[in-house]
């Protein structure tokens, strides 16, 4: 049959956010998907301009609403390592439980989101409801659900009294159960098996000169992760990468699975690791940044890395971001041929796509 | 009959759809997370659709930026009448902290007419419920007014 070209998106019910694919296919196979970005280019890079840098915490937050945390974390960091200022471990330490607390809402999220995409209701609605508590765990101690804000350039500005962290690790205590309890249906499950198993294959080769990030490395057996530079609090922490070898949609959906559990851990690690008594949350910041300053951190989707330059005035020079799902997006293509149009949303989502930190 | 019967049920049962529209993911998870086990507004009726075609109130959150001004103004144009538009975020009202970023044009109403916003960056579920029952208001006098 003749080529054909279907456009997918930019508003499609799978995807809350605008992509926009141009699938050419002959029959239902697709022989080469053609992306069109640039719906949610706001270019807040260069907002730089007009904010001062303490104000561009609260703009690099809005990068993306489901990681903003470890994004506000990436930038304080870069200012902060210009700066040569030292973070209270106090401080480090928190940052790691609101990070973990983000990744594990952003996974949550993400596998809710995979099961609605091929078509497990039931699954979804399940999973967003385990995602709820985290998000009650942010707002009664940052006081808000998503974006919780707590970063200021030197530490952070929110503390966890006593009997936060206990209410804290008996919430964990829930969420590992309930997810213990829809694990087999998430991994095992004949429906999930049959929409993601041997779907969208990266192998490990493709994977590495691709350059793919995040679980999308490491669902392809790539023993890869950020946290392993141990910045901040995580060289307090002891953890592993969470790695699959098979390289297809269900192995992407397994490693997320797994991060979760791993997230949860590395809270009760973390909210373990508290120094007692010194109760500094964030350093004084005297002047301003001048120079460069480079830093890689790891988001739910993988690598971030911002790189920052500033000349001593109050407006930085420049910033620039590279997100992970930009990384992300030439392994997609490379999976789509020779798949079947209805497998496509599957493997869309299957690399955790977040077009608002793609484009900025 | 035939008539009334659709009338109220369209202003019971509004169809919903939801547009991003160049936002940062917060406004639009809080909007999936109103048809989730704890908030879950199905139980008032309310439908999420991936159709304009079919959509009575059109949800939009984020920005409005120079390349996708025309598709939401298409969206908007496919959706029959009579219809609402609730604007959600700082971002729809306004563009909230993007505002003065270059590719920014600024709230959903500078193309399309809004009928009620609803602030906060991100907006809570409950506030966007909120909005949602104001729409409503809105929409099912425009549901009279048509006929």
């Amino acid at each position: 049959m003749a080529r054909t070209v279907i456009p997918f998106g930019p508003q499609h019910p799978v995807l809350p956010e605008p992509i926009h694919l141009k699938l050419v296919v002959e029959d239902e196979i697709v022989k080469e998907a053609v992306p069109a970005l640039g719906y949610v280019h706001r270019g807040l890079e260069m907002l730089v301009a007009k904010r001062d840098y303490h104000q561009m915490i609260q703009v690099c937050e809005r990068v993306c609403g489901i990681c903003s945390m470890i994004h506000a974390v990436c930038y304080s960091q870069t200012i902060e390592e210009m700066m040569g200022i030292e973070v209270p471990k106090r401080a480090q330490v928190l940052r790691v439980i609101w990070s973990e607390l983000h990744r594990m809402h952003s996974h949550l999220l993400w596998l809710g989101l995979f099961a609605d995409a091929f078509g497990f209701e039931a699954l979804f609605m399940q999973i967003w409801k385990i995602r709820e508590r985290i998000l009650d765990i942010n707002e009664a101690t940052a006081g808000n659900r998503v974006i919780v804000s707590v970063n200021v350039i030197g530490g952070v500005r929110a503390d966890l009294n006593p009997e936060q962290r206990d209410w804290i690790e008996s919430e964990l205590k829930i969420i590992e159960k309930e997810l213990k309890e829809i694990q087999s249906t998430v991994l095992n499950d004949y429906t999930v098996k049959a929409r993601t198993v041997g779907k969208g294959i990266l192998t490990y080769e493709q994977a590495w000169e691709l350059g793919a990030a995040g679980p999308t490395l490491r669902g392809s057996g790539v023993k890869s992760d950020m946290r392993m530079l141990k910045y901040g609090g995580y060289k307090l922490l002891d953890f592993e990468p969470v790695v699959e070898t098979a390289g297809d949609s269900w192995a992407r959906a397994a490693v997320r699975f797994r991060e979760v559990l791993q997230s949860i851990d590395l809270v009760r690690q973390a909210i373990a690791k508290i120094p007692r008594g010194d109760r500094d949350l964030a350093a004084k910041v005297k002047g301003n940044p001048e120079g460069e300053a480079f830093m890689r951190v790891e988001q739910p989707r993988g690598e971030c890395v911002y790189y920052i330059k500033a000349s001593g005035k109050k407006n930085l020079d420049r910033m620039r971001i590279r997100t992970p799902t930009f990384a992300n997006v030439p392994p997609l293509l490379a999976m789509v041929p020779n798949c079947e149009l209805a497998d496509v949303p599957v493997i869309v989502l299957s690399i955790d796509p977040c077009i608002s930190c793609t484009e900025r | 009959m035939f008539k009334s019967l659709i009338k109220n049920s369209r202003a019971k049962s509004p169809w919903i759809m939801h547009f991003d529209c160049g936002s940062c993911n917060g406004c639009d998870i809080e909007v999936l997370a109103c048809l989730t086990p704890l908030y879950d507004v199905e139980r008032f009726g309310v439908v999420n659709v991936g159709n304009p075609k079919h959509a009575d109130v059109l949800l939009v959150t984020g920005t409005v930026n120079h390349r996708n001004k025309k598709v939401l103004k298409n969206l908007y144009d496919q959706m029959p009448e009579p219809k609402a538009v609730i604007a959600i975020g700082a971002c729809g009202a306004t563009g909230g902290v993007f505002r003065d970023a270059y590719n920014v044009v600024g709230g959903v109403d500078k193309v399309i007419p809004v009928d009620v916003y609803v602030p906060g960056c991100p907006a809570k579920p409950e506030a966007i419920i909120d909005g949602v029952v104001e729409g409503l208001k809105k929409f099912q006098q425009k549901v009279e007014q048509a006929g």
